[in-house]
């Protein structure tokens, strides 16, 4: 059974300087407020793994917590860049960052291996593109069966896997609801721990289908409740994505300044 | 005089008129989203539209700002996991049409979504290939919806997230690739077609009011016009009054303090 615990606890005992760690969420259910106590928590020399940093990695860089990206798209959804990684691989503010990129269907495979335990993904990707030859994790194998040429990359196994989901009942079992991503997967593949933070803790899970998506306890290290934990992307069944503050980030992430001045009101200066 | 509706409505309604109802669409974010729901809503009832966030035959009544929007996923067939989506579905040659937008493109339709640049010290660090790269290999046909300038339609794209036609001729299938490619590529100018043989974009047809002398200023290459240039049709009215009302609930939808009464709980 997970530790039932508070954010500020599942952090502080799961997540460590120098960790590579996957804050998963396809758009849906990004854990925003966990990314937030690590920013808090003065976090250092990450590796963070995400198919879209999306504004949480935005946040979590330009706090200078990231040494190093695993990424396959960083935008800002419907808006435009991300000005604080931009920034990072531009200019090396507030720190050097290296990266690795990869496509979406390259991570898909990576953390689909991680979780059934293999240590490489096969698939048929990348044919004819540049991306290979800037990222010697991508190679190339000849199925031996039908001489098929496949790419390859290395299963993604994070130290630990943070996700948000709807609820976890009083036992620590979790349900996840709506665009569910690759966050089941990136929870099976963590080598170290899994940290979930909800929306509530419930009686009963409610699961609405008898193959709804749900991790059991016995998988999971640490359950916080979170409520809002997602916003501003959303949690289906609970509230909208906030598409304004998307795309009001643009501007607060473009200045240093600004994104300085919003990091100490909204995150540093405001605990969970 | 002005013909009534912008260039970028003629592009989107032009790439909406290249859909039917039989196609299984991979949408992209933005403009081919526009097209793709603007088939739906006019002329292909019967459209499946497939975004990467897993959501298989969605129904948005407005157009997602990102690619997981909870509309997406509440108007859909199925919703399955981000995994699945890109082995079984794309992978697996199940989707006709990817419809793709780009930064750069080049006279072989190789696109760029990465840098402007070189990789290592970009001038300018774009988003980078999401589900693009695997799009363009396994769907059937792509097609790619950009607005036309000097800078975005190049000799050769600095670097090639998503293949296109490589050096052109038979590169794609040296590759080892089955499907077609990018079979068409819509502007705010023009139609372009890739040539049978070089594979070469090629003008097609030119939109209302547009001539060739405006396409190869606004093109990198010395560009080829087809030997049957004709004029793409213009948008009809009931198109265009489709599309407005479309970006009209969107802009509404997403304005800051009017949050969608009935999402949610």
């Amino acid at each position: 059974m997970p530790a039932m615990t508070s954010l500020r606890e599942a952090i502080a005992t799961h997540v460590h300087d120098g960790d590579t760690v996957c804050m998963e969420g396809f758009t849906h259910l990004i854990p925003f407020a966990a990314g937030h106590e690590v920013i808090r928590q003065g976090r250092r020399d990450l590796t963070l793994i995400r198919m879209t940093p999306d504004l949480i990695y935005d946040q979590l860089i330009g706090a200078g917590c990231v040494a190093r990206l695993v990424f396959s798209w960083g935008g800002n959804p419907g808006v435009g860049s991300l000005h604080r990684l931009r920034d990072a691989v531009e200019n090396g503010w507030p720190r050097a960052l290296e990266i690795e990129e990869h496509s979406h269907a390259a991570m898909a495979n990576a953390y689909w291996a991680g979780a059934a335990g293999l240590p490489v993904a096969l698939f048929r990707g990348y044919l004819g593109s540049d991306l290979p030859a800037v990222n010697e994790s991508i190679r190339f194998l000849d199925d031996p069966f039908t001489g098929e040429r496949l790419a390859a990359v290395p299963a993604i196994r994070p130290d630990v896997t943070v996700i948000h989901a709807q609820r976890a009942d009083r036992e620590g079992n979790v349900l996840i609801e709506g665009i569910v991503g690759v966050q089941k997967e990136a929870a099976l593949a963590a080598r170290r721990a899994v940290v979930v933070t909800v929306e509530e803790i419930v009686d009963d899970l409610r699961a609405p289908s008898h193959n709804s998506v749900i991790l059991p306890s016995w998988s999971v290290d640490a359950i916080a409740e979170a409520p809002g934990g997602a916003a501003p992307s959303y949690a289906h069944g609970y509230y909208t994505r906030d598409n304004a503050f998307y795309t009001e980030w643009d501007a607060i992430s473009r200045d240093r300044e600004r994104f300085r001045q919003w990091l100490e009101d909204e995150v540093l200066g405001a605990p969970p | 005089m002005s013909p009534g509706y912008t260039s970028e409505e003629m592009m989107v309604v032009t790439a909406a008129r290249q859909l039917s109802s039989d196609d299984t669409c991979f949408v992209g974010i933005g403009t081919p989203s526009a097209a793709c729901n603007l088939a739906r809503l006019t002329h292909s009832p019967g459209i499946t539209l497939i975004y990467e966030s897993g959501t298989i035959g969605t129904r948005p009544d407005v157009l997602p700002l990102s690619i997981g929007d909870g509309e997406l996923c509440e108007t859909a067939l199925t919703t399955v996991s981000v995994p699945e989506m890109f082995q079984y579905w794309l992978q697996a040659g199940r989707i006709s049409i990817g419809f793709l937008g780009a930064a750069q493109i080049d006279r072989f339709a190789n696109i760029n979504t990465t840098v402007i640049g070189g990789y290592h010290r970009p001038e300018v660090r774009l988003p980078g290939g999401g589900g693009a790269p695997e799009i363009a290999s396994f769907c059937e046909e792509i097609f790619v919806i950009m607005p036309h300038s000097p800078r975005a339609m190049v000799p050769e794209v600095d670097f090639v997230t998503s293949f296109g036609f490589g050096s052109g001729g038979s590169d794609r299938a040296d590759l080892g690739l089955v499907t077609q490619g990018p079979t068409l590529v819509i502007t705010d100018l023009c139609l372009m077609r890739p040539d049978p043989e070089t594979k070469e974009l090629t003008v097609a047809s030119l939109h209302p009011g547009v001539d060739r002398e405006q396409v190869r200023e606004s093109t990198g290459w010395g560009v080829a016009f087809g030997a049957d240039l004709g004029e793409t049709p213009p948008p009809e009215q009931g198109e265009l009054e489709v599309l407005r009302d479309l970006m009209e609930r969107t802009a509404k939808a997403h304005a800051p303090g009017h949050g969608r009464e009935g999402e949610g709980s």
